[in-house]
C-alpha cells in the first residue's frame, strides 16, 4: 500500500516575461489501487501538475510538499522518482534517436530492478506486454518514439507502465489522440496493470470518454491552478453535460 | 603538377585550407622539418583471398593534390603499398589492413594504393593504431562497375599525428562507400576526397568523428561532380566533450558545368556535450549547372537535448546512463553501416569510455 501525498503545492514557469504562477496550492491524495481523474480547461495547470511531480527541470516548486509514503519527492532527483515508483505517461512522448525500444526497456528495468533482468524471461515479459497492446513484435527494433503514429506512442507508454510496474502512475492526456479501438487497447492495458500491481493512477484529461474505460474512483475538477471541484464518477457525468464554463468563470 | 611539387610551400595558418588546423601541432610534417623513417607501417592482416593482392610498386599518382603535405609525400616516395583486386572478383569477407612498428620520433610518408577491377566488389577496412607520426596519400581507383566499401578507423593513441588525404577516382557505374572514424589521436586530419570521372557512378562518405579535451579532428571533404548523373552522398556526425577539443568538417561539393543530372546531398550534424568545445562546420556547394536532380546541404550543431535526457530519467535510467544513451544513439545510424559486429561494439565501448573518463 502506497500513498502519493500533495500538499499545497505551488509551481511556476520562467518565461521571458519573468516568472508565472501557474499551480497556486493543488492538495491530493492518491493511494494504491485507486483512480483519480483530473478534468479542467486547457491551461488549467494539469500537465504541469504532472511534470512538477516527475520532476522536469522546466518547473519551479515556489512551495507546498510531494511525498511518496513519507519521502520527499521534490528533493529526489528525475530517476530517483521513478525509482522510488512514480511513472509518468507523457502526452508527447519524446524521440530518442539511434535508441532502439528493446535496448531502452531494458536499460530502464536494469535501472528499476537494480540489476539486468534474465534475458530469457525478459524477451518473454516484453513479448507478452507488446502482444497485450496489440503491437508488432518489430516494435522492438524501432528507435523509441522515432516516427511512431500518436496511437503507437501511446501503446508504447502503456507498456512501459506494464513493464516497469510503478505504484503510482500519472498519465497525462494519454487518450488523447486516439481512436476508438486504441482507446479500449490501452485502457485495458492500464486496467491490467491496476489489477495486477495494486496501481494509483492519475488520469489528467480533456474529456470524458476514456472514463467509460478506466472508471475512476474520484473525479477532480482543475480550473486556473487549483482543484476547483471534487466528487465521485457521477461529477464526470455532470462535466459532460455542462462542459467546464461554471468553473472557468470562477 | 603543381607548383608545390617543387617549391614545397609551406602553409602559415592563413591559407584557406589550413586556417582552422593548429599547424605547430603538426609535429614538422607541413614546413619538412621531420626526419623522415625509411618504414612502412600498414600490412594485411591474415591471408589475402584469392584475388587479391598486396605488395610495394613504383606507382604515379592517380590524381593531383594541391595538399602541401601530400606533395611532401609524394616527393618522399615513389613506392606505393598497393592493394589490388582483380577484375570480376567479389570478395566476401572484409580485408583488413593495419599498423605495425610506427614511431612518434620519426615521420612516416606513406603512399598507398586500393584498386577494384572492373566489376570487382570487396569491404577494405584500415585500422589505423598507436603511437605515430603519419602523413599519407592514399588513392583509390575503381574501374566500371566496382564496388567498394572503404573503412578507416583512426583508433590511434593519445599523441599521435595522422594527416592524409583519401581520395578516390571512380569510374563508370561504379559505387564507392566510405566510413571515417575518427576517435583517437592528438591531431587528425583527413581529406576524404571523390572526383567522378564517368557517369552513373555513386559515392557515399560517411563519417564519425569524437573529441575529447585537446583533440583537434578535421575532415575535408571534396566531391568534384565533373561528369554527369553522378550521386553523392555525404553525412558526418560528430561529438565532443572537454576544455579545447576541437573539430573542424568541411564539406565542399562542386557540381560543374557538365554535371547535368547530378544528385547530391551533404549533411554535418555536431553534439556539444561540455563547455569549452567547439565544432567548425562548414558547407559548401558550388554549382555550375541548374540542370540537376537536386544539391543540398544542412549543418547542425546542438547540446543535449534536455526532452530526451527527462524522458530517459523518468523511467529510472541515471543522468549518466541516459546521456550514455543518447551519443550512442547519435552515434548508431553510421557506426551500424560498418556491419561487423567485433567493430562497432569496440567503438561504441571506446566512445563509453571516453565519455566515463570526460565525465560529461
Amino acid at each position: 500500500m502506497s500513498t502519493l501525498e500533495i500538499r499545497n503545492l505551488q509551481v511556476s514557469v520562467n518565461t521571458d516575461a519573468g516568472a508565472v504562477e501557474i499551480l497556486k496550492g493543488v492538495d491530493l491524495t492518491i493511494n494504491s489501487g485507486q483512480t483519480h481523474a483530473i478534468m479542467g480547461p486547457n491551461g488549467s495547470g494539469k500537465s504541469t501538475l504532472a511534470y512538477s511531480i516527475a520532476g522536469h527541470p522546466k518547473y519551479t516548486i515556489v512551495g507546498g510538499s510531494v511525498t511518496l509514503d513519507g519521502a520527499d519527492v521534490l528533493d529526489m532527483t528525475v530517476d530517483e522518482r521513478a525509482k522510488a515508483g512514480l511513472f509518468l505517461a507523457m502526452q508527447y512522448p519524446v524521440e530518442v534517436p539511434g535508441v532502439s525500444v528493446s535496448n531502452f526497456l531494458r536499460t530502464a528495468a536494469t535501472a528499476l530492478r537494480g540489476e539486468a533482468p534474465k534475458l530469457r524471461t525478459w524477451t518473454g515479459e516484453v513479448k507478452d506486454a507488446m502482444q497485450a497492446l496489440n503491437m508488432d513484435p518489430a516494435f522492438a527494433f524501432r528507435n523509441v518514439n522515432e516516427g511512431f503514429s500518436g496511437g503507437e506512442k501511446k501503446r508504447h507508454e502503456i507498456m512501459q507502465l506494464e513493464l516497469l510496474k510503478p505504484k503510482i502512475a500519472i498519465l497525462d492526456e494519454t487518450d488523447s489522440g486516439l481512436d476508438v479501438d486504441a482507446l479500449r487497447i490501452v485502457s485495458e492495458g492500464v486496467n491490467r496493470a491496476k489489477e495486477k500491481n495494486n496501481l494509483g493512477v492519475v488520469l489528467i484529461t480533456h474529456y470524458t470518454r476514456i472514463l467509460q474505460y478506466i472508471k475512476p474512483d474520484f473525479v477532480h475538477v482543475f480550473s486556473n491552478g487549483r482543484i476547483v471541484e471534487e466528487g465521485g464518477a457521477d461529477l464526470a457525468d455532470k462535466l459532460e453535460a455542462k462542459g467546464y464554463a461554471d468553473y472557468v468563470s470562477k | 603538377m603543381s607548383l608545390l611539387a617543387t617549391n614545397y610551400l609551406t602553409p602559415t595558418g592563413r591559407e584557406e585550407a589550413w586556417r582552422f588546423t593548429p599547424l605547430k601541432r603538426l609535429r614538422g610534417l607541413h614546413d619538412g622539418l621531420a626526419s623522415v623513417a625509411d618504414h612502412i607501417s600498414l600490412y594485411p592482416i591474415g591471408t589475402l583471398p584469392t584475388g587479391v593482392s598486396f605488395s610495394l610498386e613504383d606507382l604515379a599518382p592517380l590524381a593531383p593534390s594541391d595538399d602541401v603535405i601530400i606533395e611532401r609525400v609524394r616527393g618522399a616516395s615513389a613506392q606505393v603499398s598497393h592493394l589490388s583486386v582483380a577484375a570480376n572478383c567479389e570478395i566476401s569477407e572484409p580485408i583488413l589492413l593495419g599498423r605495425r612498428d610506427a614511431a612518434l620520433d620519426k615521420a612516416e610518408f606513406s603512399r598507398v594504393r586500393i584498386s577494384l577491377g572492373v566489376h570487382a566488389v570487396a569491404t577494405v577496412i584500415i585500422e589505423n593504431t598507436g603511437a605515430c607520426l603519419l602523413a599519407e596519400d592514399l588513392e583509390i581507383a575503381l574501374a566500371p562497375g566496382a564496388r567498394l566499401t572503404f573503412i578507416t578507423l583512426q583508433e590511434f593513441e593519445s599523441a599521435s599525428v595522422y594527416t592524409a588525404r583519401h581520395h578516390a577516382v571512380i569510374d563508370k557505374d561504379a559505387l564507392f562507400k566510405s566510413i571515417t572514424v575518427t576517435v583517437g589521436g592528438d591531431l587528425v586530419r583527413i581529406l576524404p576526397t571523390v572526383e567522378f570521372i564517368s557517369p552513373g557512378a555513386s559515392a557515399e562518405l560517411l563519417g564519425v568523428y569524437f573529441a575529447t579535451a585537446g583533440q583537434f579532428f578535421e575532415h575535408r571533404i571534396h566531391v568534384d561532380h565533373a561528369v554527369p548523373h553522378a550521386k553523392s552522398r555525404v553525412n558526418f556526425k560528430g561529438a565532443l566533450t572537454g576544455r579545447d577539443a576541437h573539430t573542424v568538417w568541411i564539406g565542399d561539393v562542386l557540381i560543374r558545368a557538365a554535371a547535368q543530372g547530378t544528385d547530391t546531398y551533404e549533411l554535418n550534424r555536431n553534439l556539444l556535450l561540455s563547455d569549452g568545445a567547439r565544432a567548425d562546420s562548414v558547407p559548401n556547394l558550388e554549382i555550375e549547372t541548374g540542370e540537376i536532380i537536386g544539391a543540398g546541404h544542412a549543418s547542425t550543431t546542438g547540446r543535449f537535448d534536455d526532452e530526451q535526457l527527462f524522458y530517459l530519467m523518468s523511467r529510472g535510467i541515471s543522468v549518466e546512463d541516459a546521456r550514455r544513451l543518447v551519443v550512442r544513439g547519435f552515434f548508431n545510424e553510421i557506426i551500424t553501416e560498418i556491419g561487423i559486429e567485433e567493430i562497432t561494439n569496440r567503438l561504441m565501448d571506446r566512445i563509453d569510455a571516453e565519455l566515463e573518463k570526460a565525465g560529461a
